[in-house]
């Protein structure tokens, strides 16, 4: 195999793990909040493509407001889903908040199935459907969007998250929930603003992939899951953790099709969510530090 | 003397407790503006409870709390804060993994966006050793260290009532000295503060006041001075029977 041909499947490899990066950060960032699992993370992706292609094609909107309306109104509905579903639960129980969520994202792909119909929807590419050349490699304009958006989507959550007061709570509330509460954090507004994060980002990965995959009610859960092992590979609770699991994750579903068989890919994600449970629960960057000093 | 103080604290008949275990039963306190009142009492007396009780950390199943007049029962943590009730909880509960001053910041989380130079400026004066460490992470320094930031970050609020659950646990005399002198320098600024402390001999030398808690309920009640000299309290309390003979 030649140069060429593995900066092909690296290029590849880097878009796919750019959207799997998206999703993690949303595991992430929702876990850091609550200490659960939100398995409807899945549904904001498929929300994000869904509902920009609604805002496209039945609303008529030009491409641009389209995007903004569907990432939008996703982030929207993330709170609605928060503040309607975990909220009540008031001891905020982490496995009662994953069955939830699991419920949940049964509720959203079928009323998605049921407005938006059973068959795959298209949006066009952002801008047009060529390609350009990376050494001899060629690279989807589109995909060139996918990665642009991860990268300012990455550098905005880490500004909100190092640099914002409002970041500094979330972090206080992934430390020590019950510490953050007697400095004056308002730790429920915090798990609502992680649901709103995180269907942001689920979002933009959704609205991103969209022009060269089509979407469909049922896409959720398969990225869902793979999202769900680049965070448990990265480190859950950590955001860097989730960007670096997800790029790896790509990578190595990348690898896999260039020297195994493309028949495997989708196996890869559970392969690796398997052996890092089994071998480093923890994550390649390990836990976010949630001991009490 | 105390009764003619204005009222900062009150407390009448609280309960509360761990799911079906009641830790408090009846409760009746009070906290004058500008005294520092100790909780005195043996391991499980229910102390620690108190405290998380009144900043509403767990939910009182009767009696009332009273805060400056207004009744604040089954306050959220977050809203007492706002309030000026703010504690420094046992075991400290430090963001570990943030940085001293994030720590502080967070201390003033619940004033909002304000200029907090002059806050810092305070703190960093009664614990010139955290000026140092600003930009380390909480969880690298000293247990002494951890107390002033947990102290520090608690003043960070600016508490009209400070709630100071154990502040000598774990720590060697030396760090111990510096943390009540800081409290002594505190309370002569008129800073109202209830201190909860298994060492009742060191807490009750730097109180106006003392409860002693046995089995959920308030044993006994007097000024420091009376508390230290009463028999009951030395023994079972203080551990020595005789006055002038000190053991630790």
């Amino acid at each position: 195999m030649g140069g060429t041909e593995l900066l092909q499947f690296g290029l590849a490899g880097l878009k796919n793990g750019s959207i799997y990066a998206l999703v993690a950060l949303g595991f992430t960032l929702v876990y850091a909040a609550t200490g659960a699992i939100n398995f409807a993370q899945g549904e904001f992706y498929m929300l994000g493509g869904m509902l920009s292609v609604w805002a496209y094609a039945d609303l008529g909107l030009p491409l641009p407001l389209a995007a903004v309306t569907g990432v939008a109104a996703t982030a929207v509905l993330g709170g609605v889903f928060e503040l309607a579903a975990i909220r009540p639960r008031k001891d905020g129980d982490p496995l009662a908040i994953i069955i939830i969520t699991v419920g949940g994202s049964m509720v959203l792909s079928s009323m998605a199935r049921h407005l938006f119909g059973p068959t795959e929807r298209p949006l066009p590419a952002f801008s047009g459907g060529g390609s350009v050349k990376v050494f001899g490699a060629s690279l989807e304009v589109q995909s060139v969007w996918i990665l642009g958006m991860t990268a300012l989507a990455v550098a905005a959550l880490w500004y909100l998250y190092n640099r914002t007061g409002l970041g500094r709570a979330m972090r206080a509330c992934a430390v020590n929930r019950d510490a953050a509460r007697i400095v004056g954090v308002d730790t429920r507004l915090m798990v609502t603003v992680s649901f709103v994060l995180a269907a942001t980002l689920g979002a933009l990965a959704g609205l991103a992939v969209t022009p060269l995959t089509q979407t469909v009610f049922d896409v959720g859960p398969s990225v869902g899951i793979k999202g769900f092992a680049a965070a448990i590979l990265g480190g859950l609770g950590n955001p860097i953790a989730a960007v670096v699991g997800g790029l790896v994750l790509g990578m190595l579903e990348s690898l896999s099709i260039a020297f195994i068989s493309s028949t495997y890919k989708d196996a890869i994600a559970l392969i690796v969510l398997l052996s890092v449970l089994f071998l480093r629960p923890q994550g390649i960057l390990g836990r976010w530090r949630r001991e009490k000093v | 003397m105390s009764s003619e103080t204005d009222t900062m604290l009150a407390i009448e008949g609280l309960h509360a407790g761990y799911g079906r275990v009641e830790v408090l039963r009846g409760i009746d306190l009070r906290v004058g503006v500008g005294e520092v009142v100790t909780l005195i009492g043996g391991n499980g007396a229910g102390k620690s409870t108190l405290l998380k009780a009144v900043i509403g950390l767990i939910p009182p199943s009767a009696g009332r709390v009273r805060f400056l007049g207004e009744d604040i029962t089954g306050i959220q943590p977050e809203r007492a804060v706002k309030a000026g009730l703010v504690m420094v909880p046992e075991g400290r509960m430090l963001f570990g993994p943030m940085t001293v001053r994030e720590n502080l910041e967070l201390g003033a989380h619940s004033r909002g966006k304000t200029d907090l130079t002059e806050d810092y400026e305070r703190v960093f004066e009664l614990f010139p050793v955290l000026a140092d460490r600003q930009d380390q992470s909480a969880s690298t320094l000293s247990g002494g260290e951890q107390q002033m930031l947990a102290v520090g970050r608690a003043l960070m609020a600016r508490p009209r009532l400070l709630l100071l659950d154990e502040p000598s646990l774990g720590l060697a005399p030396k760090l111990i000295g510096e943390i009540f002198a800081a409290l002594d320098r505190l309370r002569s600024e008129g800073h109202t503060i209830l201190l909860v402390e298994q060492d009742a001999r060191l807490a009750l030398r730097h109180s106006d006041r003392g409860y002693v808690m046995r089995t959920g309920g308030i044993a006994l009640a007097g000024s420091a001075d009376d508390l230290l000299a009463d028999d009951d309290v030395r023994l079972i309390y203080l551990g020595t029977w005789h006055g002038g003979e000190e053991t630790t």
